[in-house]
């Protein structure tokens, strides 16, 4: 079987795609997490999320990716529903230990693209490793193969949640190519973070209520 | 008709203004409560003896009426739990919590009367006749109800998985009693007596009205008495954590 | 489509390598031999008691296998991922279910035979017993999918989960061990009403449990 490159040439996303918030507000529980957030992204933009543990970060990707519903506010995406846009990259890898390498890129391809496909896996440094147990990888290892998902399935917006943590340096070499890449041919990016993001053009600082 | 009825739960769904409501109706029902109750004992105690069954036939005017409290209890659950989610009712959420041990103890009060009013008569405690063992389910229902409340941390998230279970549970209801009776009937054992339930003329059934008035008059006192409860212990939660307010 | 069967085939994939499906299998079992030190040995009895008290076992080994639906992908954030593909959360379930009732449903109801060989079971029942086991199925795993689901965010919550699921089980229960019973009486022929019956409820839980359980997903995924 022919073996597609990860990251194969992708046709340029939606130029005319926006996305919009206004006076979005959440609570989790009885707590107001944040409330009056506001961004315009359009394509080609990154917004880079900062703040305090507990402040919200977590929250308002998930609110995008449709996991939460909002206490007051409003999302808008100009073309199409969010949801089967973006891709959601949690703090959890969403990797089963007991499937292959091979395997879990499979499924990926089968469940985002409809597609049964195998992958070169030189482009996230797993080269000979198609046949070994996800559960026996290294940290690093787990989080370049979780971001393969990026490359796997073309989608225009993606929502990642602190990207950079439990990256070796191959792996934040290749999350910077690939949102350069991305960015390059009208993709969109949400990235909550504690560092700096070399490819954000834009910046949100969500800050915690006064703790009483 | 149905916007009348929206707007008067959308007008207290607000938890102050359900408070207010609640202030003014706590006395007066409780009063009624108790005075009903009363009244029905006095009517019990005036109820000749049964010729077959003796005094002990007195044991059905509390088993009958409880048992008919554990299925309207329920269903008020079920009614507070569809009104919370549909219309995002935070109080139909509370009125579902609060009702639910206030059900489980009537349905444990059927089992245990029942048992005990059927004892001299099967010469057993206990029997897998249709009623009681339909009974005994409901028991589990209400259990898996309060323990879903008290299993989820995150408030919101136990409300909605509770209203979600309660009206998963009451389709299930009456799947049960079908299935039960049909179950009893198969397996009819000749030696048990079924419940010998004496006719039902008006020295009965005055005294028996009167208690499942007075019943379901202490149950809707207990209830409201604990939602203003649950809302003043979230009131201070909410104080205490700083955070939006109930 | 391929969706579907992606789901399916990756559930029933990760029950086996798991160890899921030999460790149900074992419960039953061990339940089983128990009978007889708990009941006697005396094979007249465990004959007439078989197809309840399997069908009683076969119940308990699926509340127990009910905690496998969900868990892993809630806890590993897999679960986010199937609300962001173009599958409807409904059919993830039914997905998730089929998965469920191939990885550890089929190989229980292979081992019932077995099984009753212990108890001593009429070969004449046998045919009846499975017949009503397979029409409760669809019931027992979708219903079963119902309390998983609502159970999700609460770790270690086995046991709350069988005791949301015990209620819904307890008709599809009445109906399952009285056709197979009613068989030992009348040598082996199936009582069909029993088994329509129960094959109304899968059908009705095949349509209604994937609604509530998906219900459940989402305020778990909140």
């Amino acid at each position: 079987m022919v073996k597609q490159k990860l990251f194969f040439p992708v046709t340029a996303f939606d130029a005319e795609q926006e996305l919009r918030v206004f006076e979005l507000a959440c609570t989790r529980g009885a707590r107001q997490v944040f409330s009056d957030v506001a961004f315009h992204l359009k394509a080609g933009q990154a917004l880079a999320v900062y703040g305090d543990n507990g402040s919200g970060k977590t929250s308002l990707l998930r609110l995008l990716a449709g996991l939460l519903a909002p206490q007051a506010g409003d999302v808008s995406l100009a073309h199409g529903p969010l949801a089967l846009q973006s891709h959601y990259l949690g703090h959890v890898d969403g990797l089963k230990a007991n499937l292959t390498v091979s395997e879990t890129l499979r499924f990926t391809a089968r469940l985002f693209n409809g597609a049964d496909t195998t992958f070169d896996l030189g482009d996230i440094g797993l080269t000979a490793y198609d046949e070994q147990r996800v559960g026996d990888l290294s940290a690093g290892q787990k989080r370049r193969l979780m971001l393969a998902r990026l490359a796997i399935a073309p989608r225009q917006i993606w929502l990642l949640d602190e990207p950079l943590t439990a990256l070796d340096k191959q792996g934040r070499a290749l999350i910077d190519t690939l949102a350069q890449q991305h960015l390059a041919v009208g993709g969109m990016i949400l990235a909550a973070s504690h560092e700096a993001l070399g490819f954000a053009t834009q910046q949100l600082s969500l800050t915690q209520e006064a703790v009483r | 008709m149905f916007k009348t009825v929206e707007n008067i739960s959308a007008y207290y769904a607000n938890p102050q203004r359900f408070m207010r409501l609640a202030q003014t109706l706590h006395a007066p029902l409780w009063g009624l409560a108790v005075g009903v109750l009363a009244l029905g004992l006095y009517m019990v105690s005036q109820v000749p003896d049964d010729y077959q069954q003796g005094s002990t036939v007195r044991i059905m005017f509390v088993h009958v009426p409880a048992a008919w409290m554990a299925l309207f209890a329920y269903s008020f659950i079920f009614f507070a739990s569809v009104t919370a989610l549909i219309f995002r009712h935070p109080v139909g959420h509370i009125a579902g919590r609060a009702a639910a041990p206030i059900g489980a103890v009537f349905t444990l009060i059927a089992l245990i009367t029942g048992s005990l009013w059927g004892q001299p008569m099967w010469g057993t405690w206990w029997v897998w006749d249709a009623r009681l063992t339909s009974v005994l389910v409901l028991l589990f229902i209400y259990l898996g109800y309060i323990a879903l409340w008290q299993a989820i941390e995150d408030h919101g998230q136990a409300a909605r998985a509770a209203a979600i279970l309660a009206i998963v549970g009451s389709v299930n209801v009456p799947i049960v009693k079908f299935s039960v009776d049909w179950w009893n009937t198969l397996h009819q054992p000749a030696s048990v007596s079924r419940f010998a339930r004496p006719a039902l003329h008006a020295d009965f059934l005055y005294p028996l009205l009167v208690m499942g008035l007075g019943f379901t008059l202490l149950f809707l006192a207990l209830t409201l008495t604990r939602m203003q409860m649950e809302i003043l212990r979230q009131r201070a939660r909410a104080r205490h954590n700083g955070g939006a307010h109930v | 489509m391929g969706l579907f069967i992606a789901l399916c085939h990756q559930h029933i994939l990760l029950a086996w390598r798991g160890g899921h499906t030999t460790l149900i299998v074992s419960f039953l079992f061990i339940a089983i031999i128990l009978m007889p030190f708990g009941l006697g040995p005396e094979l007249a009895l465990l004959r007439q008691l078989a197809p309840g008290l399997l069908w009683v076992v076969l119940l308990m080994s699926v509340l127990l296998s009910l905690d496998r639906m969900f868990q892993a992908d809630f806890e590993d954030g897999s679960m986010d991922q199937m609300a962001l593909i173009p599958l409807s959360l409904e059919m993830v379930v039914v997905a998730k279910s089929l998965g469920h009732f191939i990885a550890l449903f089929l190989p229980l109801l292979a081992a019932i035979p077995l099984a009753g060989l212990l108890l001593n079971i009429d070969a004449a029942a046998l045919p009846a017993l499975m017949l009503s086991m397979v029409a409760g199925a669809p019931a027992l795993t979708l219903l079963g999918a119902i309390g998983a689901a609502l159970a999700l965010s609460i770790r270690r919550s086995a046991m709350l989960t069988v005791l949301l699921v015990m209620p819904l089980y307890v008709p599809v229960l009445i109906f399952g061990a009285s056709s197979s019973a009613g068989a030992l009486s009348n040598g082996g022929s199936v009582d069909m009403a029993s088994i329509a019956i129960l094959a109304l409820m899968s059908l009705a839980a095949l349509f209604l449990a994937p609604l509530a359980a998906a219900a459940a997903l989402r305020v778990a995924l909140r």
